[in-house]
């Protein structure tokens, strides 16, 4: 791999950028892999890696039905936290916020972490309590929550100028969970699949998965693809929102259901906000980019849909509810808008397991799932190599359904 | 923001409605349901890529509670499962 | 001076001057102007420096598409990022450049250029990683943002939001628009039309051209009058259709609309039909250095010269690929503008194109390889496209066309497919997705007749009339040979001019593997700029087709997402704004609490409640105490209006209540009355309640004021859906009763103080019973239930009746020392007594044998919602969270949510702590707890674990710390 530094990049400039090589090959496609992983979105693309970094298994295809980095990962708005309420879930997340700290180095591709902090802002008594119980529970699994005046709120976010004493619901304080970060997702993308083609992986764009093919035993057998079918004793799907319609080919159904959601950013300004905050009772969270724009979000659409778009209805929701925060933002204008498709499991909890098609897994139902992507390739590589859940995913198993033992994380935010 | 035909109200426009997920098959009975049967109907509903079943409440409005097929790529409000846009 | 401005010609009102400041320079325009125009005429070239290099800029566009000048107003309505082609220009306006520090000429930012070799697209991605990007950020970030955000809300007014109906929108007022839109409201239809511009006519206004034998602008006037005199018909000016949504739904901000006040409008439109006829965009030409202050879009020249009246320099060359720019010749010409030479890249340049610039001499099969000068044009280097000579031409002006890109976005927006067409180079609307179409220069009908054709039949097409013939309208046949970049260039070569994307990035990109155009969009940043790559994005794509060798389709164009301009959070937002987002329920005691100096918050669902009545500088804690205390030692009233409340009948209404109740209510007497719990088909409590028969076919069901419209829809649901034969009613009452509970030992005494015709005695009105009577000369029910744990009457009364009830009450109840008693108090009641509250025991995890309430789960009945579930989750024997008492030892208070862990160590939880509050009755502190395994652990001590490591021991109770057989509620 060739190596990127200060140094390299004053090398090649001499030679005005003409000796870069690709970031990644094009290989040619073969009939047989030893684990096949559809979908090259960051959940697809952190399990192949894995899979070689930490189980040496090189012999695998990442099949995309799009351009590599183009789903969810893609759409989504790079808000990394643990700030969650159950024992099953912290952990999880703890992980996955430090193996993002890593991955810069790791990978040597600026993944642009930037480790700033996010600000809850709250407005009832119902959502502090919320949050103070996450402050102790989080505690107890190394992640960390403060509580914070109002003014102490102000002074960090001054263009937070609503939610006065007078104000419908005025701001009763908030809480700081240091460790949340935003970085660049294309970045986090490319610097997988940098690392998986350097180590021996494939990943093939352009190749939609459009069947899961069973063998005479009933297990995996490979896929189905334009290109032709492709075999493999282990397929694992990490495809968000796409989960069901191709589980269906293999006459399996999950508890999914996939559902819209929105993101917008609003026009470069000079800095403005150096903290994700997030509005749980008002009902949106935002934060700042490098380059300037304020990327807000807020909750998803009402119904299934597969159709990537914007609900005016909730959009509105979304911008008058950050109106009543930031009402300066009145004259701050919108550029681009776009949804993104992601399944959600009936208990809103992810579900990442081996199918009752043996060989077949899942990686599914993780709402807000950007977060999850470094320890959630971690644990499926960990279940796809060894058969064994990793003990961070164990709670989430698809057989938590059989018997109604759902994992709630309930009173979650807009940003989860 | 979409246009919901209401049975008493006429075309509607959708903030004057509240979802109500996607129909599942009526309520099994209990007692002659094996166990993954009724785990299976509640947990797993219909997710096609494509029409769906689903309900509205016309809450600001009549009130109704209404059933239509809408294509979940397109929002196409259409006559029946067959009927993908 | 306004020495570029021309001596006649313009839309422009010479008789109105204009003062303007710039960059703190005083300049005079007028009326007409757009910032740009004026600037132009004062000879202001250097306008901006760019995102990354800081290389000077000047003026490029005409409108909406401008690339390289944003500017910043100052003043009262301060707003940064505004492409200086769309600021109208008025009295005292003031702006400056963004980007450029302390001024476009003097930028010190520009020391970026001297480091451009090193830092190319995606740079970022392969430095700054030690030791953290965190540390390099704030820098970076100073550099990038362009304009300040504004600091307060626009003082000059508000924002508003309005529905619109239409059988027909037409977005743009351009020629085919007009056309369209005439037609259409002829025929009767409810017609919106909507342009962006300050006037209808769109490209009309910037050109010489006639319709039907007289100047074109007459037609638009004409036009423009007869739409505004048709009753059907409402003609939006300023107005951007910036979104299309699914079902013909549309979005239209209307800036300035002629309302004192209003900023901008936002119609949200229904459309039976949608015309985009949007016009379309001329892109650039990418060749050395293409970038100067001094190279504009032609099509942007002709309208300074035309619809300004501005000279935007005094010898042009024209440098193209298709006929379009001959007109322009001719204009400057006409205008006495020398013209150098025209540069064609085309060897064969039709007859009519030389035709129309008599006397100007035209190079064919020849590009600018490279422009000359820094902050202004000084001139350009031509050579023969295949080679040859190159000659160096002086110039201060070079107008530049790369051929016409159609206004698809809207189109495209609606899910409409593109298809790339050969002839035009360039994509067009395909098959349509809703019941859109394209029409005039968006459809790719790049001539004045056609366009208007175009117009006609689509208005006459949705219309259901005949398409009518349209007057004849001469104009330069479009031709264009796509010229994607000039292969021979020297210096920078940009694609995208505002976010500083050169060739040499896309070509770094393919080299790296971004090879789809979405990775080169994202990695070189092409096309993510304010202005969405309106001029850029194509050669953007036809460079990568030209590298990759492939056609324009394969590579295909990236998504076009709403909105089309920006547009702001005011004008989405609308009137929701203050009071009228999210507006309070009040009960008739609110200014009464108010009046008492009570303490008000939202509790839930919207409501307003006093959460306690301090005296005079008595402390929170202490008020809480003397509320709880009079309830328990003497008397209180709270106002119990907001509880959800449901008048059910029917045949079947105590059918219907079994199968959602976990109870039996069907059994219950006339008068009597049953708590519940409300399940999920989940098998979790949803919900709890008391059911009282009213009769053999009518109930009063109540329910918890958060979940008053979630349980009245489930219900509706169920019977309008699930149970259609199913005879039951139900309406919601919760308005239609208002209530004062009366609560505590001497409850009974100021009840019959205040008159009643009710026997009141324990055996003629037991608990959890109702009784229908007068009180204190009013109708009322009076209702025993307690969630105080009190003996306790519930007085409904109407809702007018209430303050006057109310009243009474504080009389009757003076000398046994009554109190108002609000949600704080009612709390710390609550939780002594072991009653469950939602978001608190209850918070959709838990079933009812978790809360120790196995009896409310009836056997008796066969099946009832959720009841399989339960038994389902319950088979498996699993540990569950039950709810205990604690006791804390020592007495403190313990956090509500605080997580007990084993022995208090630092390990995964047990439980957490629900609610703690200080008991009146006990003196001390006490709560409720979820732990696993707790009921089984009565007596037995646990541990709170607090953040920060400190442990609280406590002991583990039946959950109920007051009065545990209930004797005083049943008293």
């Amino acid at each position: 791999m060739q190596r990127y530094s200060l140094l390299s990049l004053l090398r090649h400039g001499l030679n005005r950028h003409t000796t870069w090589a690709p970031a990644w090959r094009s290989p040619p496609l073969r009939e047989r892999y030893d684990v096949i992983v559809i979908g090259a979105g960051g959940h697809g693309l952190a399990t192949a890696y894995y899979l070689t970094k930490e189980h040496g298994i090189t012999d695998i295809a990442v099949l995309e039905s799009g351009w590599l980095g183009g789903g969810n990962i893609a759409r989504n708005t790079v808000t990394i936290r643990s700030n969650y309420m159950r024992d099953a879930s912290i952990p999880f997340y703890v992980k996955s916020v430090a193996l993002y700290e890593q991955m810069t180095r790791e990978l040597n591709f600026n993944t642009m972490h930037s480790r700033r902090g996010m600000i809850d802002v709250i407005q009832t008594w119902g959502m502090m309590r919320d949050r103070r119980r996450r402050q102790h529970i989080m505690d107890l699994h190394g992640s960390t929550y403060e509580q914070i005046t109002t003014a102490e709120l102000r002074r960090r976010i001054p263009a937070l100028t609503g939610g006065g004493a007078e104000a419908r619901l005025p701001i009763l304080g908030g809480f700081i969970h240091p460790e949340a970060a935003v970085n660049r997702h294309d970045a986090v993308a490319w610097a997988y699949a940098r690392a998986i083609d350097a180590m021996g992986g494939e990943i093939h764009q352009q190749t939609p998965v459009t069947q899961l093919m069973r063998g005479p035993d009933g297990r995996i057998a490979g896929v189905v693809t334009p290109r032709g079918v492709i075999r493999a004793p282990k397929v694992a799907v990490a495809v968000s929102g796409h989960t069901t319609t191709l589980t269906e080919t293999a006459g399996l159904r999950l508890p999914l259901r996939t559902m819209n959601l929105t993101a917008f950013v609003s026009e470069p300004v000079q800095p403005l906000i150096d903290v994700i905050v997030n509005c749980p009772d008002a009902g949106f969270y935002l934060s700042q980019s490098d380059k300037g724009e304020l990327v807000i979000g807020g909750a998803p659409d009402p119904g299934q849909s597969f159709r990537r778009d914007i609900k005016q209805t909730v959009f509105e929701d979304t911008v008058s509810a950050m109106l009543s925060l930031f009402p300066a933002f009145k004259g701050l204008k919108m550029l681009r808008q776009w949804g993104g498709h992601l399944d959600i499991a009936h208990d809103a909890s992810p579900i990442q397991d081996e199918t009752d098609v043996p060989g077949l897994f899942v990686t599914a139902g993780w709402w807000g799932g950007y977060k999850a992507i470094p320890a959630g390739g971690l644990t499926l590589a960990h279940l796809v190599a060894t058969g064994r859940p990793h003990p961070l995913m164990a709670p989430f198993s698809i057989k938590r359904f059989r018997h109604l033992d759902y994992v709630m994380e309930s009173g979650t935010t807009t940003a989860r | 923001m979409m246009l919901i035909p209401c049975p008493f109200c006429g075309p509607r426009t959708e903030s004057e409605f509240a979802y109500g997920g996607p129909v599942r098959p009526p309520r099994p009975d209990p007692a002659t349901t094996a166990e993954a049967d009724w785990v299976g109907w509640l947990t797993e509903v219909p997710n096609p890529l494509g029409p769906v079943e689903e309900r509205w409440c016309h809450l600001r409005g009549c009130g109704s509670w209404l059933t239509l097929w809408r294509d979940t790529r397109t929002h196409a409000i259409v006559g029946g499962p067959q009927d993908a846009e | 001076m306004q020495n570029d401005r021309l001596a006649k010609g313009g839309r422009i009102d010479r008789t109105r001057p204009l003062r303007f400041t710039f960059n703190g320079r005083a300049y005079t325009g007028f009326a007409g102007d757009t910032l740009a125009s004026a600037l132009l005429a004062n000879g202001v070239r250097l306008t901006a420096r760019s995102f990354k290099y800081h290389r000077p800029r000047g003026i490029v566009g005409a409108g909406v598409e401008e690339p390289a000048t944003m500017v910043e107003l100052l003043g009262a309505d301060a707003s940064g990022n505004r492409p200086v082609t769309t600021v109208e220009l008025r009295e005292g306006l003031a702006a400056r450049s963004v980007n450029c520090w302390p001024s476009p000429a003097v930028d010190l930012g520009a020391v970026a250029q001297l480091a451009a070799r090193f830092i190319p697209a995606g740079f970022y991605y392969k430095t700054f990683k030690w030791p953290n990007w965190h540390l390099y950020e704030p820098s970076i970030r100073k550099a990038a943002g362009l304009a300040a955000a504004p600091k307060s809300p626009p003082v000059g007014g508000r924002y508003e939001t309005r529905f619109a109906h239409a059988d027909l929108l037409v977005a743009g007022a351009g020629p085919s628009g007009l056309m369209a839109a005439l037609f259409a409201g002829r025929a009767g239809l409810r017609v919106m039309i909507a342009d962006e511009g300050i006037e209808p006519g769109g490209a009309l206004l910037s050109r010489r051209l006639s319709i039907g034998g007289r100047p074109a602008l007459d037609w638009v006037a004409e036009t423009v009058a007869e739409l505004e005199a048709m009753g059907n018909v409402t003609l939006l000016r300023r107005a951007t259709v910036w979104a299309y949504r699914e079902h013909d739904y549309l979005l239209v901000t209307e800036r300035a609309p002629d309302r004192t006040g209003l900023l901008e409008r936002t119609w949200r439109v229904r459309a039976g039909h949608v015309i985009t006829a949007t016009g379309a965009i001329e892109r650039g030409l990418v060749f050395g250095n293409n970038d100067r202050p001094g190279v504009m879009l032609a099509s942007a020249v002709q309208s300074y010269v035309n619809r300004y009246g501005v000279a935007p320099g005094r010898r042009a060359v024209i440098f193209a690929n298709n006929t379009s720019a001959y007109t322009v010749a001719a204009d400057l010409a006409a205008a006495g503008i020398e013209v150098a030479a025209i540069i064609d890249s085309r060897s064969d340049v039709p007859a009519e194109a030389r035709a129309a610039v008599p006397g100007l001499p035209i190079r064919a099969g020849y590009v600018v390889t490279t422009a000359h000068g820094g902050r202004s044009l000084r001139g350009v280097t031509v050579a023969p496209r295949d080679g040859g000579e190159a000659e160096r031409l002086d110039c201060d002006l070079l107008a530049v066309s790369g051929g016409w890109n159609p206004a698809v976005h809207l189109f495209s927006q609606s899910r409409g497919t593109l298809r790339y067409d050969d002839s035009l180079a360039s994509f067009l609307p395909g098959d349509a997705a809703q019941s859109t179409c394209a029409a005039g220069a968006a459809a790719g009908a790049m001539e004045l007749e056609a366009a208007l054709a175009s117009g006609a039949a689509a208005g006459a097409s949705v219309a259901g009339v005949m398409p009518p013939d349209t007057p004849t309208a001469p104009d330069l046949a479009y031709a264009v040979t796509p010229l994607w970049r000039v292969e021979s260039a020297r210096g920078k070569c940009f694609l995208d001019l505002q976010n500083d994307v050169t060739v040499e990035d896309v070509h770094l990109a393919l080299r790296e593997g971004y090879a789809t155009v979405e990775h080169v969009k994202r990695y070189t940043t092409g096309g993510m700029g304010l202005d969405q790559g309106k001029t850029g994005n194509i050669n953007i794509t036809g460079t990568v087709a030209l590298a990759q060798g492939v056609p324009m389709q394969a590579v295909g164009t990236t998504t076009f997402r709403a909105p089309y301009t920006p547009v702001s959070f005011g004008a989405v937002g609308g009137l929701r704004d203050g009071p009228l987002a999210l507006p309070y329920r009040h009960t008739p005691l609110t200014a009464w609490n108010i009046a008492q100096g009570a303490v008000m918050y939202e509790a839930g669902a919207r409501w307003r409640r006093p959460g306690y009545f301090p005296r005079p500088g008595e402390a929170m804690q202490d008020a809480i105490d003397r509320e709880a205390r009079a309830v328990r030692e003497g008397v209180g009233v709270y106002d119990g209006s907001p509880l959800g409340t449901f008048e059910i009948k029917g045949r079947d209404a105590a059918r219907f209540l079994d199968h959602i109740y976990t109870t039996v209510m069907s059994t219950l007497a006339p008068g009597a009355g049953r708590y519940g719990l409300m399940l999920s088909d989940d098998g979790l409590i949803f919900d709890d309640g008391v059911c009282f028969r009213l009769d053999a076919q009518r109930w009063i069901v109540s329910s918890s004021t958060g979940n008053a419209d979630a349980v009245h829809r489930h219900m509706e649901m169920l019977l309008q859906t699930d149970l259609p034969d199913w005879s039951v009613f139900v309406t919601p009452v919760t308005a239609q009763w208002a209530n004062a509970t009366i609560c505590g030992p001497k409850a009974r005494e100021v009840l019959a103080d205040l008159g009643t015709d009710i026997d009141l005695s324990p055996e003629a009105f037991p608990f959890m019973s109702l009784r229908d009577g007068m009180v204190a000369g009013l109708p009322a029910r009076i209702v025993r239930v307690s969630f105080t744990g009190e003996l306790s009457f519930e007085i409904n009364v109407a809702p007018r009746h209430l303050p006057a009830l109310w009243d009474r009450i504080m009389a009757a109840g003076a000398p046994h020392g009554i109190l108002p008693v609000g949600s704080e108090a009612n709390h710390v009641l609550r939780v002594e007594k072991g009653f469950l509250s939602l978001g608190h025991e209850v918070d959709g995890t838990v079933d009812p044998y978790d809360l120790g309430m196995g009896w409310a789960m009836s056997r008796k009945k066969p099946d009832y919602i959720g009841k399989r579930a339960v038994e389902i989750r319950r088979a498996t024997g699993k540990m569950r969270h039950e709810l205990v008492g604690i006791i804390p030892e020592p007495d403190v208070q313990i956090p509500e949510g605080a997580p007990l862990t084993p022995g208090g160590h630092r390990q995964a939880s047990e439980g957490f702590v629900t609610a703690c509050v200080k008991s009146v009755a006990q003196d001390r502190w006490v709560g409720l707890a979820l732990v696993d395994d707790g009921h089984a652990r009565h007596g037995e001590m646990a541990h709170v674990r607090l953040k920060g490591g400190k442990v609280i021991a406590v002991r583990i109770t039946r959950p109920c710390h007051y009065d545990p057989d209930g004797e005083r509620l049943r008293s």
